[in-house]
């Protein structure tokens, strides 16, 4: 007689399990996918899974990171934000453009003292998020095609102040926090997990997070309880642009040069790094928990990749195809979601 | 021999309906309706909401296939699968939403999907310009047919998308609820029209609200009430009375709820909410209006009069063109929703997904409107739950359980869920828009229930509903809305289902 019994003790069961299943499908697929890739390149290469490599992925992602702070906060709202590489690429040029260069560098160039030279180049920052806060909320154009033209903006910023030339200076907190270290970690690994850390507490214990999830999961909705859809939806603008500016200031002393053009991979890796975490394109669902998990994804990718000797042209196809594979589970999860 | 004659000659009936029912999962919506109409005849429909007019003209026009009965087009027997079937056989509808491109040319738009090609394969435009000028002058109108649809006044735009099913070849054309958005010029514009397409012999079903407009055009008026065809008879030899007699029954069954109400108001109420001569420059227009303390206003009026604006325009959602509010004594012009609920009026709007956040848990849902008073700078949660299930054991909501995602729940529970984030600190104002649509009775009961004791806690209600039934159960003072504007206001006395009817 026990037999029947556990018959019916056992279908709720799975069908818990079922329903959790699917409305977890968006975190748990990309830590399979991260568990998976690091048990691959652990056995296909020797020199993978070791603590100085560990080190040096993380401080691979580290800029990653932080312009992916404020892109999950974008992308969150259901709005996007593609200026986040020429942005960070302009502000580190801002930057060394405050600092006094050395002569055989003929390029435009204001030397201020160096706070003064930080405060300003984190006001440029506000700005470029300023006029992107402007456009899609007030104006109501569209944040793809509103961050495009910024994107040609800040990129046209950069060649006016850099000219095709390359700046080697920057203020010396900017060179210790973008190229120094303390006990053996980079700076920008910890500015990176402090990005994160502060990004999610905002984002899960603040009234100004739930909103950002309330206005991402039902535009309409939130305005009808009263929420200020716009102001939200300019401060994330807002917020994506100063990440994006400070990630650029630290990439310039980190890669210890400022040029045109150069941090133009930033822009795909970032968007990645949020969506191959699991953060609905759609808005509403997701995170910084999310975001850390795609970050890490992409970090051991391309690391690995560098491990067992492959084309370098076949690294930029497989990104691909993980982006894809990423975007097509985002979708499914959320149909998935809205069919319950 | 089996249908009668009105100048067809002998010829049969342009269209007959014969015994055609038609059930939804069960519940009967149309009981053995016969319908016939003529050539050169403008026949009216009437009735109130769901009394089976739309259902009714969607079997005519291919939309429901399921029926049963027979359905007979010049005598023939016929079965539409789709509504290209209707139009192929010759009937051809005019929507109240209308179906036009607003950046497409008159001509284009006449011409849509038949395009005359030249023997080079691309678009005739010589052709379709002639063609379209001809179809719209033959119709007595001056219509430039090379001008943009959207910069045409929407009484035009309604005429050429009428000339693009006459171009179809429709000899029968259906037009349902063709002058909610006219202006009495524009109704007689429209009329003119008719009478001549109806003079060409084609015939008219003419489905209207507005008894007025429905008398002065129509040959035949057929009256529906609870999915039942109740009378055909001459335009002529009906009044307005006789119609709404007809529409809602009395004197047949007796009272039942919400056929009349005693409206109990007093002038000495404070007044929360005053709109004072407001439009917002399209729908509304001249709308004065005063919500008291303690009061439940109701605002009756038929789909399109311009309710939904209304709410939205005192919620800061539609900004005002003319006039201005006046929030307890103090004037008021509300730039964003958040400003409004800052001001603490409170908006339940009509459809309950443009309210709710279906895949957050309900104590999310009900926490939203009140986060600021919650909390500091962090999130509390766990008072956000304790307050939700209060709430939930207050209004009744089913499971009572704060962390069940809001989806999951019964639309009538959702709809509470909806009240329920207003109700936690009182609003001033609470503005509600078709608050028991589409409910079962037992939670119709809960939210009337609850509705009036916000009232009886001193808060100003408007209730906004196209229902009769609604308003007259709830409120304390009617106004009824006509085309964007205020047609009538009820404040003492016995109001019947019949006043609310023949005003709007």
């Amino acid at each position: 007689m026990s037999a029947p019994t556990d018959q019916i003790s056992n279908l709720p069961k799975s069908s818990v399990l079922q329903s959790f299943l699917r409305n977890q499908l968006r975190n748990i697929a990309p830590v399979f996918t991260l568990l998976a890739l690091v048990f691959f390149f652990s056995v296909a290469s020797s020199s993978f899974f070791t603590m100085v490599n560990f080190m040096n992925i993380l401080s691979q992602i580290s800029i990653t990171a932080i312009i992916a702070v404020g892109l999950t906060y974008v992308i969150l709202t259901s709005e996007i934000d593609l200026s986040v590489a020429a942005v960070a690429n302009a502000v580190g040029i801002t930057v060394a453009y405050f600092t006094l260069q050395p002569d055989y560098v003929n390029i435009a160039n204001l030397p201020m003292p160096g706070v003064i030279a930080i405060i300003l180049t984190l006001l440029s920052a506000l700005a470029f998020g300023l006029v992107t806060a402007f456009g899609v909320t007030w104006i109501g154009i569209p944040s793809f095609i509103m961050t495009l033209a910024i994107m040609q903006i800040a990129n046209g910023v950069s060649a006016l102040l850099v000219r095709g030339q390359i700046a080697y200076s920057y203020p010396s907190l900017i060179t210790m926090l973008g190229s120094g270290s303390i006990f053996g970690i980079r700076w920008t690994i910890i500015v990176a997990i402090l990005f994160l850390l502060i990004g999610h507490l905002i984002l899960r214990y603040t009234r100004f997070g739930r909103y950002i999830y309330m206005t991402g999961g039902n535009r309409e909705a939130a305005e009808y309880s009263g929420v200020n859809v716009k102001f939200i939806i300019g401060s994330v603008m807002v917020i994506s642009a100063m990440c994006s500016g400070i990630a650029g200031m630290l990439a310039v002393a980190y890669f210890g040069s400022a040029q045109q053009n150069q941090f133009d991979s930033y822009l795909l890796d970032a968007i990645a790094a949020v969506v191959v975490g699991g953060t609905s394109l759609f808005g509403g669902r997701g995170g910084i928990g999310n975001t850390i998990i795609g970050l890490l994804v992409l970090g051991v990718l391309n690391n690995g990749l560098d491990h067992i000797q492959i084309d370098s042209f076949l690294k930029i196809l497989i990104r691909g195809i993980i982006l894809l594979t990423a975007l097509i589970i985002n979708v499914y999860a959320q149909k998935l979601k809205e069919s319950e | 021999m089996m249908y009668q004659t009105i100048g067809g000659g002998g010829k049969p009936p342009l269209l007959q309906l014969t015994k055609v029912s038609k059930s939804f999962g069960g519940i009967v919506a149309l009981k053995d309706v016969d319908f016939t109409l003529h050539s050169g005849e403008i026949h009216g429909l009437v009735g109130e909401n769901g009394a089976g007019k739309s259902t009714t003209m969607k079997i005519i026009a291919g939309v429901y296939s399921d029926y049963e009965g027979e359905m007979r087009v010049d005598g023939k027997l016929v079965h539409f699968r789709s509504a290209r079937d209707a139009l192929a056989a010759g009937i051809g509808m005019v929507h109240q939403e209308l179906s036009t491109i607003p950046d497409l040319t008159v001509a284009e738009n006449v011409f849509l999907g038949h395009q005359p090609l030249t023997r080079f394969g691309t678009i005739d435009w010589a052709q379709i310009n002639r063609e379209a000028a001809r179809l719209i002058s033959s119709l007595g109108l001056d219509i430039d047919p090379k001008t943009t649809m959207g910069s045409l006044p929407v009484g035009l735009q309604q005429l050429v998308e009428l000339s693009r099913v006459l171009f179809s070849g429709a000899k029968t054309v259906i037009l349902d609820e063709p002058t909610s958005a006219l202006s009495p010029p524009e109704v007689k514009r429209l009329f003119d029209v008719l009478r001549k397409i109806k003079a060409e012999g084609r015939g008219i079903v003419f489905i209207s609200h507005f008894l007025d407009d429905v008398l002065e055009i129509s040959d035949t008026v057929t009256i529906f009430r609870n999915g039942k065809k109740v009378a055909t008879e001459p335009a002529a030899s009906l009044t307005k009375d006789a119609v709404i007699s007809h529409m809602i029954g009395r004197g047949s069954i007796g009272m039942h709820m919400g056929e009349s109400a005693e409206l109990i108001s007093e002038d000495t109420r404070p007044i929360v909410l005053a709109a004072d001569a407001i439009g917002d420059g399209k729908t509304l227009h001249n709308i004065s209006l005063k919500l008291r303390a303690g009061e439940i206003t109701g605002v009756y009026g038929f789909m399109g009069c311009g309710q939904v604006e209304l709410a939205r325009a005192l919620f800061g959602k539609i900004r005002l063109k003319r006039g201005h509010l006046v929030l307890n004594g103090v004037q008021r012009d509300f730039k964003s929703t958040s400003a409004a609920r800052k001001g603490g009026i409170a908006f339940v709007p009509e459809n309950r997904r443009m309210m709710l956040f279906r895949t957050e848990p309900v104590y999310k849902n009900v926490s939203i409107a009140i986060l600021g008073r919650i909390h500091r700078l962090f999130l509390k949660p766990g008072q956000e739950r304790k307050i939700a299930a209060t709430r939930a054991v207050d209004l009744q909501i089913r499971p009572p359980s704060p962390n069940m995602p809001l989806g999951s729940l019964s639309g009538g529970n959702q709809q509470k869920v909806a009240l329920a984030k207003w109700l936690t600190h009182l609003p001033k104002v609470l503005i509600l828009s078709e608050p028991t649509r589409g409910m079962d009775v037992g939670a119709k009961e809960d939210v009337i229930r609850i509705v009036k004791d916000l009232r009886d806690r001193g808060v100003a209600i408007l209730v906004l509903s196209t229902e009769p039934e609604t308003i007259l159960t709830l409120a304390n003072r009617v106004t009824v809305l006509r085309k964007g504007m205020v047609a009538k206001e009820f404040n003492s006395g016995t109001l019947f289902k019949a006043d609310l009817l023949a005003a709007a």
